[in-house]
């Protein structure tokens, strides 16, 4: 089991070193940022002095290292737009985005899984026919174009909710959190709701499936057998082993969440990174983009980590295979 | 109250079993009536599709929509179940009827430690604590011979191996002691080895609790060896019922009477020239099943009377079977 965990966390090591270099390669290739951040009227000594200070003339494996060095130390150069650290914006924006990602992540696995446990317990039912047809919604509508129709129906037309902003901010954890304040929460609802519609019929659906599926199996049909209740069937034994193939999508899910967050966080004009990184785009401010991916790729591989531990915690049986494998 | 110990433990008259298709109404039982005494030990015997499982799942109230019961009795120890709602067969299931299913790889939950499973039945059908129920756990598995029981109360079901699985099985079916048992071919996924075993267990454990079993089962061999009586099914209809040693020494059916000349005894087994004998044609498939005895066109004894009139139930020797040349009438 041991093994098991020090070959994941190997592998994960690996593939940041991968996406490390892929947004380092974005120096070299997305144009020339000097030009940006000098302008058109600077002087070849203006160009060479900046060269050196950004360390952009020296060998390409030396410049990885480099970059891979100080990410290491959270340390991603100085941003080329507002000549803060990046490490700086990044950490005065991620709350925003992880607190927004938190809460639609939430969201869509409460009400994911809930709606596919009911649809497929009921699934013959009018209400269970309802909620599958609608989640077709869910699943091909555009998230920009889902952001602006709640806008338009609880923001415009019913003034119920914000439809833009964090609403009032309050301090949790020694950052500042939504969830502190009345209004916060309210901001929140819209956002959420938004980005994590997709991810909520997703599981919905992967739910609904897994569980018919295993609603059929010969452990179930003896369960009945054995006059067990119908709700210690559909929970204790169905819905664990449905959840077993549902958690690797949940956890990919919540990497996704943070990814589009780019989307939703422009709609609703939230200060995450998704839309830092827009404007860092439109600004070719290449070390906070450099940053971002690396972020991103490394919340994805600690997602899959986390995710490949639960299997451990759920199945049994992989423990003991492992364990064995281990020897 | 009545006397309970005056009617057989269960009864079961003219159940018909359908399946409403697009093709038609199907009906995979067709008119079984059988009784099982305390204590007695059932063989249930026919080719795939004669109706022998659909028959137990019909008893304990668990068949696969769309089929239903159409008409027919099911009577437990003096009690009508077959028109129960769901909670009174809920009660019944695993209070009263244990049932043991085929494969003992996939009856079992995988995640779940195999003394949380049988606790929880236990806790289920009687009003014990979970300190109770885990002591009943274990001593159920201590009663079907699982070694170091203590040990591995809490182990799950891919630790053990096919034959303790199906012992585990066995002990989830018995932990709230039922009168009845349905065995829905307990052995057949499991090595020969290991067949006699379960078969010697599972028929000590009812005879020490006088329970009565109905053995499903398509293996001529387990028949001979475990059961007291045998019933041979046929495209959903009782050819034949009677003392297993009648049954397979006589058989009255010309349909038995092919399964048993197509099962070698070990002495011919000996014989490498044997040819097995075999019963031409097969059996009809539910959508075709012929008019009047439905195994006519196979039978060497086929009269007229037998492709127009379906044969009820006289007497053969110490069986009963539904077929012509046993109609005294007839052949006086």
């Amino acid at each position: 089991m041991l093994a098991y965990v020090i070959r994941r966390v190997a592998q994960g090591a690996l593939v940041l070193a991968i996406v490390g270099f892929v947004s380092f390669s974005m120096f070299r290739f997305m144009g020339d940022p000097l030009e940006n951040i000098l302008g058109q009227e600077a002087t070849v000594l203006d160009r060479q002095e900046l060269e050196d200070r950004l360390g952009i003339n020296k060998p390409v494996l030396v410049q990885y290292f480099k970059f891979m060095a100080g990410a290491l130390q959270g340390e991603f150069g100085v941003s080329y737009r507002n000549a803060i650290p990046v490490a700086e914006v990044i950490a005065e924006r991620l709350p925003a985005t992880l607190e927004l990602a938190l809460v639609s992540g939430i969201f869509a696995a409460l009400f994911g899984i809930a709606l596919g446990v009911y649809t497929a317990i009921r699934r013959d039912g009018f209400l269970a026919n309802f909620i599958m047809t609608t989640s077709l919604i869910g699943v091909s509508l555009p998230t920009f174009l889902i952001g602006i129709l709640l806008i338009w129906v609880f923001a415009v037309e019913l003034g119920w909710l914000p439809s833009f902003g964090r609403g009032e901010t309050g301090t949790m954890f020694g950052r500042p959190s939504s969830l502190t304040s009345w209004s916060g929460i309210r901001a929140l609802i819209l956002p959420s709701v938004t980005l994590g519609l997709y991810q909520m019929t997703l599981i919905m659906r992967l739910v609904r499936s897994e569980m018919l599926e295993v609603l059929r199996t010969d452990y179930i049909r003896f369960a009945h057998a054995r006059g067990l209740s119908s709700r210690a069937i559909h929970f204790r034994h169905a819905l664990t082993n449905t959840l077993i193939p549902v958690i690797t999508i949940i956890g990919l899910q919540v990497g996704q969440i943070i990814a589009f967050a780019v989307v939703t966080e422009t709609v609703f004009q939230w200060p995450g990174v998704g839309s830092l990184f827009i404007q860092a785009v439109q600004f070719v401010d290449i070390p906070v983009m450099a940053a971002y991916l690396l972020l991103v790729g490394s919340l994805f591989v600690v997602i899959n980590l986390i995710v490949d531990l639960l299997y451990l915690v759920i199945d049994p049986r992989l423990r003991v295979e492992r364990g064995a494998g281990a020897h | 109250m009545s006397d309970n110990t005056a009617q057989p433990l269960l009864r079961v008259r003219d159940l018909v079993v359908e399946i409403p298709t697009r093709r038609g109404l199907l009906r995979p039982v067709n008119g079984v009536s059988f009784d099982v005494e305390r204590g007695e030990i059932l063989g249930v015997v026919g080719e795939s599709g004669a109706g022998k499982s659909i028959t137990g799942a019909a008893i304990i109230g668990l068949l696969d929509s769309p089929s239903r019961i159409a008409s027919g009795e099911v009577w437990l120890d003096g009690e009508r179940i077959d028109n129960l709602d769901n909670e009174g067969l809920r009660k019944v299931r695993g209070r009263q009827i244990g049932t043991i299913f085929q494969d003992p790889l996939t009856s079992l939950n995988p995640l779940l430690p195999i003394g949380d499973q049988l606790a929880e039945t236990a806790m289920v059908h009687l009003s014990i604590s979970r300190a109770e129920a885990r002591e009943r756990a274990l001593a159920a598995l201590v009663e079907v011979g699982i070694p170091a029981a203590a040990q591995r109360i809490d182990a799950y079901a891919h630790e053990f191996s096919g034959g303790m699985r199906q012992r585990v099985v066995i002990a989830l079916a018995l932990i709230a002691e039922p009168r009845f048992v349905i065995a829905d071919e307990p052995t057949t996924a499991l090595d020969v080895s290991v067949q006699a075993q379960i078969l010697s267990l599972l028929r000590s454990l009812c005879v020490k609790r006088n329970t009565g079993v109905m053995l499903i089962t398509h293996d001529m061999g387990v028949i001979a060896e475990t059961t007291d009586r045998v019933a041979v099914l046929y495209a959903g209809r009782l050819a034949e019922i009677g003392p297993t040693r009648d049954v397979v020494e006589s058989p009255g059916h010309p349909y038995s009477r092919g399964l048993m000349a197509a099962t070698p005894s070990p002495s011919e087994l000996a014989d490498k020239d044997l040819r097995l004998n075999q019963i031409p044609g097969s059996m009809p498939g539910l959508l075709d099943v012929p008019a009047g005895c439905a195994f006519h066109p196979r039978c060497e004894f086929v009269k007229d009377r037998c492709r127009n009139a379906v044969p009820t139930s006289y007497p053969s020797g110490n069986s009963h079977s539904a077929c012509f040349l046993h109609d005294a009438e007839a052949l006086s």
